[in-house]
């Protein structure tokens, strides 16, 4: 009991979880999982980082992006383009007609690198743009909208919009950007072989230490007044504005904090995956991490994270089986959890735990408070 | 690594997936039967732990069924269905019968590159025959390298490509295109080519082939336009109207998806009769007419290496013997019998080798001869893709094509060629 | 444009015109009923293309059932089943609508994940009952010609039945928005539900038809395109881009400015299309409507309205 006690203040509670969700991805899963079963994990965990951006920007600032496949594909092409350069090295590509530069580059008669890949030499300037790019266009989109108070659906819709575009933009410009392939065949980062296994378990460590920073930061963003402000125009924006905030910075900073990590994630993906293709980017994939997201619980880091992980293993492990039915049972775990549970698995488990015989101290954590009813938040 | 034994559990579970490949042998087919007594030992022809015990092999399937690309692969995992029921008919490979896994890549490639991962790691397969677009075959292709897989390919591609870890079944772009461009410019006279595509890799490659050919092999032809659409593209009047401003002798078309259908659904409302503008596709299969219709395309001509109405014996049982399995309604298109030469391919190559090590199957393909395929005889190259014949057919309005021309010879498979980038 | 002769273009210029006024009515068509109900209630219907294929699939069983039972109505059919797929559309509609969508106005955001669930659950469904690959939708020979205007110019058939469906329908929303009984409580929920509700309007049913009409409307769509394009399970995918294209820059909550928006994006595109190749125009006028979007984020027309 006195333990219970002590670990009942929501502070310590919330760091508690964080630590078992730690542990589970550090320890539990390297522990149990074959390399191959881990790597796809590590994959799972990529999504992890545009899921947790959601919380923040969705759960808490009540911005539906539907187009957060744009920044994790942004933050993968710059990885992506730089592995390539350094896969497409003359030796490597002694068989093209123009050696040194990537081989879809060649197959479409582009002779010579197009200036904006050449600073893609360098890594540091790569790493600087898997979030500075995202958070970039991020900033554009935000400035544009939320100065002019366009939010709610159509806000959503015109992200979609905006992840429909870029998806033809790349398929288009194949010459520049691999097309619909993608840019693909990625070998080796300084010089280091990232396809064996080895590479591969060491790169999933890199992933879940990079999330759980990430999630502490998301964390600190949450616990400060500016994370109140957040939840507080989410949930009556006018009297936010009429208390003399600017509402749109605010809003522009929390797409900006998730477009940045979902960037991050990204990164780690092309890393994992090996390539980077507009598949990813695109209507359908970005739907599917706000469903991740939505899943776990919009208003929970740990139930987002959770919720992608969740999601894509039951993805992997039913569509091994019963390939058709996995899309029955998707749409209907959707409509289901938006029907039914609109705070996710974390609002089941909260519920559960409320349950539980209560010690003394604070009844419920700050900074989850669960959606009770969105605006609609019309352009007026 | 550290886990072993949870490693053979996973396998254990993964076992229960197999599907049985043992649908009914089709009632054409010969069954001789080959004493199973005879078959090599398990230690003598897996060295590298693949899956195969005393009296199965597991092989992998992995084409897309759900999503946009379902529409395409469909025939090709029915193919190998196929022709994998035949074999284990015939007593299998080596003295084994095949299992398959079958995989779903969910037109995604990195589902693709995924579930390609899971079939050589997880199951050990001996060999995958799979994926369908560059995209899907692009994606896997590293993962095939580096864990030393066999993939059978069995769509038409751009080439640029070659892997001792594939097989390419079907034609890389010069087989496909030079004979019908040479039998089109002497059959017909052309001398005017308009260009046309959706937007990537392989109609892209294909036109650059037709062009320089065209450009530099035709007497006196010319291109006079050049086109890429988006995928999935369905509104083509303009583009109509600009074939009809340049008049060409020939259009030149390499459109595929939904576009298809869009494209000559709207060439033939625009009042554009195909029987007498020349049109000339690589991309349009009978699987693609079904969904086009006969009546809209009747006239067209189609270059590639099979057409359901061939005549020879191999294809008068091999078309009934699909219709057994898949129901009388279907239609085999030039992927789908590609993508039937696969797992034979990779029997006779496994009988050849004595072996199902994957790096005695690649040194074993070249040279492998099939005198059973459906489109005739066919031959694997030194750089693992075929010899052929390639064919020009014209549509008819039910649907399969008249064989108007195949070449005197196999065509050779040049994936690199040169003159030609 | 030297060498060719003064006839030759102005046959292509007149159906030229003719292509850019067939993909405005095609982008009218995908467009209206995703504005009316986004218009009407502030819902986004992700499963519109799927709405959409169902109109074509049910072309695709009428065109079956009359060559089968009645071959003699077989040049007619089409028109029934123009109807037959605003029914089966409308009535899925209503379902979905009373199943699903009723329990989230107050939740709009949400119902973009809801439907985007119903849109997986009916690709699946069709794939199930149709098979993964295209069917053949046949249409009479007639349907599928061109009119002969004049020696040199040829206008496809099936493009003006488009053409004619679009009137049709547009005139048909104008008469039941603007000049019904029906239309005015529509409006007057659109305006302010409360208030409405308050009157005695009863704003349950009207969301619900209006929801129902707008995805009718999307089954008369799905039909008509069984003329021009491919049925296939995932088919409507091929439209949704376009479709929330023309919404979104149309304004999203106005009839008139997804009409406009329309006019103004099929125009660029066939024009644009004529000069440069295909794909080079769809992405610039994709970036000019990304363009103008941020400088106009509302759309070209905005609806004044109090909530």
């Amino acid at each position: 009991m006195s333990l219970l006690a002590r670990l009942n203040t929501p502070e310590r509670r919330e760091l508690l979880w964080l630590a078992i969700f730690s542990v589970i991805i550090l320890v539990v899963l390297p522990s149990i999982l074959e390399p191959f079963r881990l790597n796809l994990f590590g994959k799972y965990l990529t999504y992890g980082f545009v899921t947790l951006g959601l919380v923040i920007c969705w759960g808490d600032a009540g911005i539906l992006s539907l187009g957060q496949g744009v920044f994790f594909g942004l933050g993968g092409y710059c990885m992506a383009m730089f592995l390539k350069l350094e896969a497409s090295s003359v030796a490597n590509t002694k068989i093209q007609s123009t050696p040194g530069i990537p081989d879809f580059m060649d197959w479409n008669q582009i002779t010579h690198l197009p200036f904006f890949w050449q600073p893609f030499h360098s890594l540091a300037f790569s790493l600087a743009a898997v979030v500075v790019v995202p958070t970039v266009l991020a900033l554009v989109i935000g400035v544009a909208m939320f100065k002019r108070r366009v939010g709610g659906t159509y806000f959503a819709i015109i992200t979609q919009a905006i992840a429909a575009i870029l998806t033809i933009l790349i398929i288009g410009q194949q010459g520049y950007t691999g097309g619909v392939n993608g840019i693909t065949d990625l070998r080796t980062l300084w010089g280091w072989d990232i396809r064996t296994d080895h590479a591969k378990t060491i790169l999933y460590f890199v992933s879940a230490i990079a999330l759980i920073l990430c999630i502490l930061a998301a964390r600190v963003v949450r616990m400060s007044k500016l994370g109140r402000l957040l939840r507080a125009l989410r949930d009556r924006e006018d009297r936010v504005r009429f208390s003399g905030y600017e509402v749109a910075n605010f809003k522009i900073f929390a797409f900006c904090f998730a477009a940045a990590v979902a960037g991050i994630g990204g990164a780690m993906f092309t890393l994992q995956v090996g390539f980077m293709s507009p598949s990813l980017i695109g209507i359908v994939p970005s739907i599917e991490m706000v469903i991740f997201c939505a899943v776990g619980g919009r208003t929970s880091l740990l139930g987002a994270v959770y919720g992608a992980l969740l999601v894509n293993w039951a993805k992997t492990t039913f569509s091994e089986d019963l390939p058709q039915l996995w899309l029955l049972a998707m749409g209907g775990l959707f409509i289901a959890v938006v029907l039914a549970f609109p705070n996710g698995l974390a609002g089941i488990f909260r519920l559960a735990i409320d349950r539980l015989p209560k010690g003394p101290g604070g009844r419920r954590q700050p900074g989850i408070t669960p959606v009770v009813a969105e605006q609609a938040g019309a352009p007026q | 690594m550290t886990d072993q034994p949870d490693g053979s559990r996973r396998m254990l579970t993964q076992r229960r997936n197999v599907l049985k490949g043992l649908a009914a042998a089709p009632a054409g087919m010969l069954v001789p039967a080959i004493a199973r007594a005879a078959a090599p030992a398990t230690s003598a022809v897996n060295t590298t732990g693949l899956a195969v015990t005393d009296d199965t092999v597991t092989v992998g399937i992995l084409h897309s069924i759900t999503g946009t690309m379902a529409i395409s692969e469909t025939g090709s995992v029915e193919a190998e269905k196929l022709a994998i029921s035949q074999i284990n008919a015939q007593g299998g490979v080596l003295g084994r019968k095949i299992k398959f896994i079958q995989e779903d890549g969910a037109s995604d490639w990195p589902t693709f590159a995924e579930k390609a991962k899971k079939l050589l790691v997880g199951d050990k397969c001996a060999a995958v025959f799979g994926c369908w677009t560059s995209a899907s075959r692009k994606a896997v292709l590293p993962v095939f390298e580096q864990y030393n897989g066999m993939l059978y390919y069995p769509t038409f591609y751009e080439g640029l490509e070659e892997s001792k870890n594939v097989i390419y079944t079907g034609q890389e772009a010069t087989q496909q295109i030079l004979a019908g461009l040479d039998w089109v410019s002497k059959e017909k006279g052309a001398k005017t080519y308009y260009l046309l595509g959706s937007d990537y890799i392989w109609p892209r490659t294909s036109n650059k082939i037709a062009r320089k050919h065209i450009e530099n092999h035709l007497k006196d032809s010319r291109v006079v336009g050049e086109e890429y659409y988006p995928l999935g593209h369905t509104q083509f009047n303009t583009v109509i109207n600009k074939i009809r401003l340049k008049k060409p002798d020939v259009i030149y078309a390499i459109v595929v998806g939904g576009s298809n259908v869009a494209f000559y659904k709207q060439l033939k409302a625009a009042g554009i009769d195909l029987h007498k503008q020349t049109l000339m596709t690589i991309s349009v299969t009978e699987d693609e007419i079904l969904g086009i219709g006969g009546e809209n395309i009747a006239g067209a001509y189609a270059c590639m290496k099979y057409f359901q109405s061939l005549k020879n014996p191999n294809n008068e049982k091999f078309v009934p013997a699909f219709k057994a399995m898949w129901g009388a309604q279907s239609v085999i298109g030039d992927v789908t019998q590609a993508a039937y030469l696969g797992p034979w391919l990779w029997k006779l190559t496994a009988e050849k080798a004595g072996s199902f090590d994957i790096d005695k199957i690649a040194a074993a393909s070249p040279g492998i001869e099939f005198k059973g395929a459906p489109e005739g005889y066919v031959r694997i190259h030194q750089n693992h893709h075929l010899w052929s014949k390639t064919r020009v057919g014209r549509a008819r309005t039910d649907g399969q094509y008249d064989v108007v021309y195949e070449t005197p010879g196999l065509m050779e498979p040049n994936p690199f060629p040169k003159g030609y980038q | 444009m030297g060498g060719y002769s003064l006839t030759d273009l102005v046959s292509i210029m007149a159906m030229q015109g003719f292509a850019g006024l067939i993909l405005f009515s095609v982008f009218v068509l995908m467009a209206l009923g995703l504005a009316i109900i986004f218009g009407q209630m502030g819902v986004i219907n992700m499963a519109h293309g799927e709405f959409l294929i169902l109109g074509a699939y049910m072309t695709y069983i009428c065109s079956h059932v009359v060559q089968t039972y009645a071959p003699a109505l077989f040049p007619v059919y089409f028109f029934a089943a123009v109807l037959l797929a605003f029914g089966a559309s409308f009535l899925l509609g209503i379902v979905v609508e009373w199943l699903l969508i009723r329990h989230l106005y107050k939740r709009p955001l949400d119902t973009l994940l809801a439907t985007w669930g119903l849109s997986l659950i009916l690709q699946q469904i069709y794939r199930s009952i149709f098979g993964a690959r295209e069917v053949g939708v046949e249409l009479p020979p007639w349907m599928m010609g061109a009119l002969q205007a004049t020696d040199t110019i040829q206008i496809p058939i099936n493009g003006l039945i488009v053409m004619g469906l679009t009137v049709i329908i547009t005139i048909g929303v104008y008469l039941l928005i603007y000049r019904s009984r029906w239309g005015k409580q529509i409006r007057a929920v659109t305006g302010n539900r409360v208030m409405a509700g308050a009157v005695g309007i009863d704003t349950d049913r009207i969301d619900r038809y209006t929801f129902g009409i707008g995805c009718g409307i999307a089954g008369v769509a799905g039909a008509a395109f069984t003329m021009i394009g491919s049925t296939s399970p995932t088919a409507g995918q091929l439209y949704i881009v376009d479709t929330f294209l023309v919404v979104v820059f149309g304004g999203a909550a106005s009839l008139l400015g997804t009409i406009a928006s329309a006019f103004t994006i099929s125009q660029a595109r066939s024009t644009l299309e004529f000069f440069l190749s295909g794909s080079m125009a769809q992405v610039l006028v994709l970036l000019t409507v990304v363009g103008i979007l941020m400088l106009r984020p509302q759309g070209l027309f905005t609806l004044k309205v109090r909530r």
